[in-house]
């Protein structure tokens, strides 16, 4: 396998970005950056079948329109990784910030550990096929899943007596799917968004994304599926249509 | 957008400014160039019972003598220059920035002031109000601000920050989007102790506007942040509030919330947000206020700006984005993300 290695203590993002390209189309298969800390746009745009592995904390926009690479984050990471993320993934080691996920349209985004405001804020999905996933260890502060339009979102609430304890979760949701382990309060849930029955198929459906998010942290997904789970989706397809139209 | 930054030593230790302004220039993407400031507690332990008239001046001509003047009016000037400044290739220097120390006499203020703070918001508020030419940008004692119209290094480089050692910090780097671009608008704002950071917009500006007027202060800088120093300096200096208190007052919880609250805490907070309904707080904000006896740090109630917290020890940081913190304390332990409209709060022990 063709392993490079950068420095990129102290680099801007433009050169480090420039330097990322260049291994890529030289043909490597592993690129390691090391002492990252702040640099945006890691990844942004980039195809390919590269794994990236980041030793440090990569800037906001992690991965933005990124179509098949994989990134390992080796800390946390700031705010929306994932945003607009066509294929790939993206395993973060750690937290990260604000709107992760944001306006994924497919594509894998796992995080060890918890999730600022707006995580999965207007994921999408197109038909069945592509769906998006964002699946967080830990837990995720308010407006999960906002304007969702698709895709995944799954909390597993990883060393937490509730999995879920910020408001507003799925506000304004009307595509797509927020399954939270164990139960979940009325009062958190968002406008426009409600629960549904969480059945044997939902947890024979997410599985194989369990599997996946266990493998990458080392964690065993028995308990993981052998558990209650709440599923939350839209009430409707145009939760807001009486505020812009009346008829 | 917006980068800020706090920091508190809360055992007293100083730190030079070179760390800040590394951190600050590391989130250069946060800002536009166009407004970037420091402040500092604990830099002028000389002159610690003296009030630091931080002043832009125009010119060293008319409005200099007429500030003169106003001091000479309340008290004595102990000393006063030119705040040291070595000129940048990246920053027009527009202003003179001097800074007098000054202390209002006792015997000039009988029987026309209540306190030494009052006539020293007074002289603020008569200076920025009515003398053209002068902008009296920092007024507190043993801290100062350091701002003006450039990048972060610039204005760093400029005023000589690594000179400086406190024990407090604070910084910010601007990017205007709906206010004038000129050194006064530029962050950190202070009257008294209080100065402060923000990252986003008061939205209640209006109203909060019309509630510190309501009180003597004169909205002058021309963009909203402003108004979050005199609303501080009327909650908490003249109203007595806790720093908790006042940012329960500022950024209340929703009534949904209240609600849910068992029945003695839920009249306390429904009592107020019916006293402080004018100065409750609406938009996107995270916010950095440095004071008396530590910072005091918040978001808006749905947190649409970021906010990270990191601690090691004795020492505080607070700032937009992890990295800026990183590169200020690289050992840093516990890393956190503060729930929306809670404060976090540094105090000296």
């Amino acid at each position: 396998m063709k392993t490079v290695r950068i420095d990129a203590k102290g680099m801007h993002y433009t050169p480090l970005n420039q330097k990322i390209r260049a291994a890529v189309a030289d043909g490597a298969e592993e690129i390691i950056l090391d002492n990252v800390l702040g640099q945006r746009f890691i990844g942004d745009g980039l195809r390919g079948n590269v794994r990236i592995i980041i030793n440090g904390v990569p800037g906001g926009d992690l991965g933005m329109f990124m179509s098949g690479p994989t990134c390992i984050v080796n800390g946390n990471a700031e705010h929306a990784p994932g945003n607009t993320m066509d294929s790939g993934m993206l395993i973060i080691h750690g937290s990260a910030g604000d709107a992760v996920a944001h306006s994924m349209r497919g594509g894998k985004v796992f995080v060890k550990n918890n999730i600022g405001y707006r995580g999965g804020i207007h994921m999408k999905q197109y038909e069945e096929e592509v769906r998006p996933v964002l699946v967080v260890g830990g837990t995720a502060h308010s407006f999960l899943g906002e304007y969702m339009a698709g895709g995944i979102v799954l909390v597993l609430g990883i060393g937490k007596e509730k999995a879920m304890t910020d408001i507003g979760i799925g506000s304004g949701i009307h595509g797509g799917e927020i399954i939270i382990r164990g139960e979940v309060d009325d009062y958190l849930l968002g406008l426009g968004a409600r629960k549904f029955k969480f059945t044997e198929s939902d947890l024979e459906r997410i599985a194989p994304i369990i599997k996946t998010f266990c493998e990458q942290f080392g964690y065993d997904p028995t308990e993981f599926l052998d558990t209650n789970y709440t599923r939350i989706g839209p009430a409707s397809s145009r939760p807001f249509a009486s505020k812009y139209v009346w008829e | 957008m917006c980068g800020i930054i706090g920091f508190i030593d809360r055992a007293k230790s100083r730190m030079d400014g070179s760390g800040i302004k590394a951190a600050l220039s590391l989130m250069n993407e946060r800002g536009s160039g166009e407004g970037a400031g420091y402040a500092a507690y604990g830099i002028y332990p000389e002159y610690a019972d003296y009030y630091a008239l931080h002043v832009f001046f125009d010119n060293m001509g008319e409005a200099k003598k007429k500030v003169d003047e106003i001091l000479q009016l309340w008290g004595e000037i102990v000393h006063q220059e030119e705040i040291p400044n070595t000129p940048q290739p990246g920053l027009k220097k527009v202003h003179i920035p001097w800074r007098y120390f000054f202390k209002p006499s006792q015997n000039l203020i009988a029987g026309r002031m209540a306190s030494e703070n009052d006539v020293v918001m007074h002289i603020v508020m008569e200076v920025n109000e009515k003398i053209n030419g002068a902008t009296i940008f920092s007024s507190g004692k043993n801290m100062g601000v350091f701002k003006a119209s450039g990048w972060p290094e610039d204005v760093a480089n400029f005023y000589r920050i690594e000179d400086y050692k406190g024990y407090i910090w604070l910084a910010h780097h601007r990017y205007p989007t709906n206010s004038p671009e000129w050194w006064g608008g530029a962050h950190p704002f202070n009257l008294l102790n209080w100065s402060v950071v923000h990252n986003g917009e008061i939205t209640s500006y209006g109203t909060n506007k019309r509630y510190v007027e309501g009180y003597g202060y004169k909205c002058t800088a021309l963009t909203d942040t402003e108004v979050i120093a005199y609303l501080f300096d009327i909650l908490g200096r003249q109203h007595g509030l806790s720093h908790e208190m006042i940012v329960r007052a500022l950024v209340p919880p929703f009534w949904d919330d209240i609600d849910r609250m068992p029945e003695k805490e839920a009249m306390l907070n429904k009592a107020i947000r019916l006293t402080y309904g004018p100065a409750l707080m609406n938009g996107p904000f995270s916010i950095v206020v440095g004071t008396d006896d530590g910072i005091v740090v918040f978001t808006d109630r749905i947190k649409l700006r970021p906010l990270v917290v990191g601690e090691n020890g004795s020492k505080l940081y607070v700032s937009s984005e992890e990295a800026a913190i990183r590169t200020m304390d690289p050992e840093v332990k516990s890393i956190y993300t503060p729930r929306a409209g809670e404060p976090i709060i540094g105090r000296f022990i």
